[in-house]
């Protein structure tokens, strides 16, 4: 039961929910960018949401299943094909032993996940599957995934014989619109800018710079208030810092543990999915929020998922 | 004595306690001290507690909060609640003292001629000054295990490099600004390399994976003289 890879994509790597409680020695969280669609394929396949799928990033990877599967496609519209078959995303699909999954450009958003039934099966590390790939552990190897590498998979296949496409979907359109300009909430943060107004009036664009470390902005040049030493402090995924040239950085995922530079305002987590989702030079907005506005926004988006799981353990 | 600090939100899952803004060793021994304390008390829904040189964070899980509560209001409450005291002893914190061997100079240590140079000082001076001192591990991070060291010889600190090497071994030793740490994986540092270490401070296969953990001791050995007596 794995499946091969027969090309890798631009950086495809296995992630799960991340790693938690080593901040303190200096080991980021890793884990999926967009947690909302990861968790979205896990439900659809019946697996714990927080299982460990690929991570695939603007290219897709060919992939070779020895054995029957059941996958799903969460997250960016990617193109998708088995021989001449197309695709859809969002959707639970059975393969038959021996199937080829061409994924193609990512055409909307930047991440897609695919889930299989079961789960992607690497040796945890510090209780995690994902891979973190600034330290160079957990996933596979830890590294992005590269052409010969097999990945282990649970036989969760029984009944499947020919290409299936569930009738059912998720529509994501209230986590994760990919059709117009995103608008990112924010907290404030610690340190205020000369114009308090500023991060919130123009728009803002992803530098092709950016990564799962954190995605740099290219804009409108803010400045801080007050210009003095900081030492380091710790930094969460969500912080956004403003480094001496005056463009922001959001902290993503793999987002290292301290940080010295200011620190003007942090993304919330249930916007987090939208983020990760923004292509290089994409534009969107950044919007003023409240803590209150964040932890409801949190818990609908997690009623949402649990309503995708009762919808497909009702039906079976 | 009661501790004194000030609390920040940091984003929607974690709170920021600042005891001060000054890289001090006896500042940071009482953020040790109070992230111990926190730590013994800490319910279910604390999920980490990360120390830095003058300040500290709670993180923690806002879903174990209601959808109409503010979670760093409620961490808030919590921590007002708590007698948290101002360390008194260093007695449990000195507990580990890791004695770590360095070859410094030449190919180890490719910066020791240029810090030297700044410090207007003979480099086997240098090794002298630096495996002289007793350093406290103010924090881990930048990369997984890396330890910063506080209380280094003064005349010891020199500017980072004006361009970051993409590749520094693992286990070098470097010095930035008045700071002194080891690179525990082969990455991109720019700090000044003036020895190397086999010493290994981060495992990830292990449970805690850092050897060398927040607020232990660390003493350099200078290994270089070893082989200079062998030969």
């Amino acid at each position: 039961m794995s499946i091969r890879v027969l090309a890798p994509g631009l950086s495809t790597s296995v992630q799960d929910a991340g790693r938690v409680g080593y901040r303190k020695l200096g080991v980021s969280q890793a884990g999926v960018m967009d947690p909302y669609s990861s968790s979205a394929a896990n439900i659809l396949l019946g697996n714990p949401e927080d299982s460990a799928v690929i991570e695939i990033t603007l290219s897709g990877p060919q992939l070779v299943f020895d054995s029957a599967a059941r996958i799903a496609l969460c997250g960016a519209s990617i193109d998708a094909r088995v021989d001449t078959h197309v695709l859809p995303c969002w959707r639970r699909i059975e393969l038959p032993a021996g199937s080829v999954l061409t994924l193609g450009p990512c055409r909307k958003g930047a991440r897609a996940y695919l889930a299989v039934a079961g789960g992607i099966r690497v040796p945890p590390v510090l209780g995690s599957a994902s891979t973190d790939l600034r330290s160079g552990f957990g996933g596979l190897h830890g590294r992005c995934l590269r052409a010969g590498d097999e990945l282990q998979l649970l036989d969760k296949t029984a009944g499947v014989r020919q290409l299936h496409v569930d009738t059912r979907w998720v529509d994501p359109a209230e986590d994760l619109d990919l059709e117009g300009v995103a608008r990112i909430r924010v907290l404030p943060g610690r340190d205020h800018l000369k114009n308090t107004d500023a991060l919130h009036e123009s728009d803002w664009q992803v530098d092709a710079a950016s990564n799962r470390q954190g995605l740099r902005l290219s804009g409108t040049r803010l400045e801080i208030a007050s210009e003095r030493e900081r030492i380091s402090e710790p930094v969460m995924p969500g912080t956004v810092q403003l480094p001496p040239d005056g463009q922001p950085i959001i902290l993503m995922a793999d987002a290292q543990t301290h940080g010295g530079y200011p620190r003007i305002a942090h993304a919330i987590r249930a916007d987090q999915p939208r983020l990760a989702q923004l292509r290089p030079g994409e534009r969107f907005r950044l919007v003023a929020c409240t803590p209150l506005e964040a932890q409801r926004a949190l818990h609908e988006q997690r009623q949402r998922l649990a309503r995708i799981r009762v919808a497909m353990e009702g039906i079976g | 004595m009661s501790e004194t600090f000030a609390i920040e939100a940091l984003g929607e899952d974690a709170l920021l306690l600042r005891l001060g803004e000054t890289l001090d060793e006896d500042l940071n021994l009482r953020v040790h001290a109070l992230a111990d304390q926190i730590a013994r008390h800490a319910p279910a829904w604390v999920l980490d507690i990360v120390p830095a040189f003058a300040s500290l964070a709670i993180c923690f899980d806002p879903l174990a909060f209601a959808s109409d509560v503010d979670p760093c209001q409620a961490a808030r409450s919590w921590l007002n609640g708590l007698d948290l005291q101002q360390a008194q002893s260093r007695e449990r914190l000195d507990a580990r003292l890791h004695e770590i061997p360095v070859r410094y100079g030449g190919e180890f240590g490719p910066d020791l001629e240029a810090v030297a140079e700044h410090c207007q000082l003979e480099p086997a001076e240098v090794i002298r000054r630096h495996a002289a001192a007793i350093y406290r591990v103010g924090m881990l991070g930048f990369a997984a295990g890396f330890p910063y060291l506080l209380g280094m010889d003064a005349g010891l600190a020199t500017p980072r490099r004006a361009t970051p090497r993409t590749r520094v071994a693992a286990g070098s030793v470097g010095i930035g600004g008045v700071q002194t740490g080891i690179y525990p994986r082969e990455g991109p540092g720019g700090w000044q390399i003036i020895g190397r270490t086999a010493f290994c401070l981060f495992d990830h296969l292990r449970d805690p994976p850092a050897i060398v953990g927040p607020g232990d001791r660390v003493r350099f050995i200078d290994a270089t003289l070893d082989e200079r007596d062998a030969r």
